[in-house]
């Protein structure tokens, strides 16, 4: 711990030399970075503080909750016995109203990326929905992928261990994975495959025979079908022993969460998704090592993890700038907010996400959108190209040189970040 | 694509024009993959229906004896596919039974990665098999592309390829084309990526042909949208030597009954409309279609009405010159290994009969080793 801080004030010192702060380059770095495209304001406003100081503004300005109201029809909440008794024509109308309320709660999440005052409270929201992915296509429930992005939320700078222990009953996340459906009789081994592959050790770090064993001892986690809460149901729990990464008891779920959530593997496999994100395509193995042992010795603050990744030589490395590809979500909101793009309407901005291969609430499988370099396929550049040249052919009554600014984000580098 | 892998592609290329001429007639075939994503559930869809063990297995998702549709009086397909049952009596669909590899990985995105890369079960390639077979037998340069994806979220087994792209409508494509400018070279890794897609683009779209007529009509689905782009692409005067369309859903760990029925479904239809509209172009005859997935199912039905990640597969191979039949084995529930099957036919054979028996090309060296071809394909 001791060497953290030491570390951090050193380079909080070393920013201070530079006095003047970071300069116009870096912020822009710092804020396409963490956030968004921004526009010209808030860069100059980023320009004169240091690069730690800049860091910290960021961190300390995230907080917990949306600020965009969440329609009220997202929430409802139909119990699915109900839909065994409906008529055909009961059941279409019923899917209408469904694809009503899930085109509602993408386009409030897209207000609130627009709007927010805090775009890495977002990114990490969007961050985390593909780390712990759900998808609308089979939980088929608005209500439950609204519940989820704010469980994702609250936690999105928080407990890294206290938001696995969420989300792995999150009911979302018990229907997309079939943890409702797992029980003692015939487990299920979805969740409990993909949690470990995916949301905590990393393939190559458990075996087949870990994986039918914490299945077993994840049943017994379900969903209330009058409200859609999670429920627990001990009947359908196994009691007996098992044997999962070489500890042996009558574990639960919770139980062994907390062996994933053990070993260093997790800190690690966590670290370099966050370095992926956030650095370079390329984590460096020292410096990652380093920051996933500071992230597990800080019993997994996720603001830890992420202050060190900001301040790190790596992040600030000409050699790191404009080497990653912008997401979908990343080249849409940030052409809105750089540009002060107005809009009435979030469904055309929703849909461009669709075309461009980021539909919200709905990544492609469980392991979420692939990301970096396969952004860009001869499809998709096309499609944000499309996107983009619509954009400015529509700012071109009310702004000054739109062909300019056309040319501009037509071309290749305006893909980076 | 990392910048490595492209500048061996172009070695290889620049190092081996006489041999691309000498082939340039053999991408006059098409080869036409489609992916059941998710990892189809081949027992239900290929049915043992006189095997006891599958119902004692499967008691309460297997398909009923007197539902399949009987193929010999063994065997059986699922109802699903009765769009399937006239090229299953012209002869022209092969059934493969029992494909996989040996020490099968259960994870999704490892078990693709083996089958898009053509790996062994501990080897790890970064390109696709087809990307490394154009490597050594490019198509030839008027060509509008290698390989074409059609819709899904990767490039599959073109990925890495020097001229693959991926579209989902040939038409809207060459429309938007002209958004792009093609120039200039960077030493980032992450740009280059961009500007050689940017060439990529311009290239195939100057020579693609859009919007062709078919009297064949396309279901209106993702899928049928993506068979219609397929049937435009291979109606292109430029040519193209392989597509490759997606069909996700497959990965059916609940209620798989009302879900597989519906994703065969479409994927008879699909295949249906795509035969139609091959006729009308008289490209049948010129096409060879495959099926592949990351795995097959678990024997033992789960108690959500589904099935887990599994092992062996059945697939299709359908086309105007595939010698219809059974292939491979019929699962042996017998000899399960932890409750999965064994693998009858390696998934390379596929490959290899595509390469070596379709192409006439030398398999061996874009999958790594020799794999015996499978006699499906009348002289």
């Amino acid at each position: 711990m001791l060497r953290v801080m030491l570390a951090g004030s050193l380079v909080a010192w070393a920013a201070a030399v530079q006095a003047a702060g970071m300069g116009a380059d870096d912020a822009r770095h710092l804020l396409l970075r963490t956030g968004f495209d921004a526009p010209p304001a808030e860069v100059a406003r980023f320009a004169r503080l240091t690069r730690a100081q800049g860091v910290d503004s960021i961190l300390a300005g995230t907080h917990q909750e949306a600020r965009t109201p969440l329609p009220p029809e997202v929430l409802e909440w139909t119990d699915p016995r109900t839909l065994r008794g409906m008529s055909p024509e009961e059941r279409k109308a019923f899917q209408q109203d469904l694809r009503r309320r899930a085109l509602a709660l993408k386009g409030w999440w897209l207000d609130e990326m627009v709007t927010t005052d805090s775009p890495l409270t977002e990114r990490m929201t969007l961050f985390w929905h593909n780390h712990f992915t759900s998808s609308m296509q089979k939980v088929r429930s608005p209500a439950l992928m609204a519940r989820q992005n704010a469980l994702l939320r609250r936690y999105a700078l928080g407990d890294f261990g206290a938001l696995l222990h969420a989300v792995a009953k999150d009911p979302a996340m018990l229907v997309f994975l079939d943890g409702a459906r797992n029980r003692r009789s015939h487990p299920n081994e979805n969740f409990a495959r993909e949690v470990m592959e995916l949301f905590t050790l990393g393939v190559g770090h458990y075996s087949e025979s870990d994986v039918r064993e914490a299945a077993r001892a994840y049943t017994g986690w379900s969903i209330d079908p009058a409200d859609g809460s999670y429920r627990w149901r001990p009947f359908m729990h196994d009691r007996g022993v098992k044997t999962v990464l070489g500890q042996t008891g009558d574990f639960d779920g919770d139980q062994v969460l907390d062996i994933l959530l053990a070993q260093p593997a997790t800190a690690k496999f966590v670290t370099a998704k966050l370095w992926r994100e956030f650095v370079s395509p390329q984590p460096d193995e020292r410096e990652l090592g380093r920051i996933a042992a500071d992230f597990r010795a800080s019993g997994y603050q996720i603001r830890v993890a992420l202050r060190e990744l900001l301040l790190s030589d790596a992040f600030w490395a000409p050699a790191n700038r404009d080497t990653l590809v912008k997401s979908p979500v990343e080249l849409v909101v940030g052409t809105v907010r750089r540009y002060g793009v107005r809009y009435d309407d979030p469904r055309p901005l929703v849909f461009a996400l669709h075309q461009l291969g980021q539909d919200l609430f709905a990544p492609p499988d469980v392991r979420g959108w692939p990301g970096g370099e396969e952004w860009i396929t001869t499809q998709t550049l096309l499609a944000r190209k499309q996107f983009l040249a619509r954009v400015f052919r529509g700012e071109q009554a009310r702004r000054m040189s739109p062909m300019a600014m056309a040319a501009d984000v037509l071309a290749p580098e305006y893909e980076l970040k | 694509m990392r910048r490595r892998d492209f500048l061996a592609a172009s070695v290889a290329a620049l190092a081996l024009p006489r041999l691309a001429l000498a082939q340039q007639g053999a991408y006059r075939r098409l080869l036409v993959l489609v992916e059941m994503k998710g990892g189809n559930d081949g027992l239900n869809t290929v049915v043992p229906y006189a095997d006891r063990a599958y119902y004692d297995l499967r008691p309460r998702i297997g398909i009923a004896r007197d539902a399949v549709l009987q193929l010999d009086e063994r065997t059986g397909l699922h109802p699903s596919l009765e769009p399937l049952m006239p090229l299953w009596r012209a002869g022209e669909l092969a059934l493969v039974q029992g494909v996989g590899y040996p020490q099968p990985n259960l994870s999704h995105f490892r078990s693709i990665e083996i089958w898009d890369t053509a790996s062994a079960s501990d080897q790890y390639l970064s390109r696709g098999w087809l990307a490394r077979a154009f490597d050594a037998n490019p198509a030839p340069a008027g060509f509008a592309a290698d390989g074409v994806a059609v819709g899904g979220h990767d490039m599959g087994p073109l990925a890495g390829g020097r001229r693959a792209i991926a579209l989902n409508d040939p038409g809207q494509f060459q429309r938007q084309a002209r958004l792009v400018r093609a120039e200039g070279r960077s030493a980032n890794p992450a740009l280059e990526h961009i500007l050689r897609v940017e060439a990529e683009i311009a290239q195939a779209a100057s020579r693609l042909s859009a919007d062709v007529p078919f009297a064949t009509e396309f279901p209106k689905s993702p899928f049928g949208n993506a068979v219609r782009a397929a049937a435009e692409l291979a109606a292109n005067r430029s040519g193209v030597a392989a597509i490759r369309l997606t069909l996700d859903g497959f990965d059916t760990h609940e209620n798989q009954p009302m879900r597989q029925q519906r994703l065969l479904g479409e994927l008879a239809v699909g295949l249906a409309a795509l035969k139609s509209a091959l006729l009308e172009i008289k490209r049948w005859d010129e096409t060879l279609v495959m099926s592949y997935a990351e795995f097959g199912r678990r024997p033992r039905e789960n108690a959500s009405g589904g099935t887990d990640h599994g092992t062996a597969n059945a697939h299709f191979v359908a086309g105007g010159r595939v010698r219809g039949g059974l292939y491979g084995a019929a699962p042996d529930f017998g000899a399960l290994e932890g409750g999965n099957l064994r693998h009858a036919v390696d998934f390379r054979s596929l490959y290899a009969t595509a390469l070596a028996s379709w192409w006439g090309l030398d398999a061996s060296r874009a999958l790594g080793g020799r794999f015996p071809t499978l006699e499906l394909l009348r002289a």
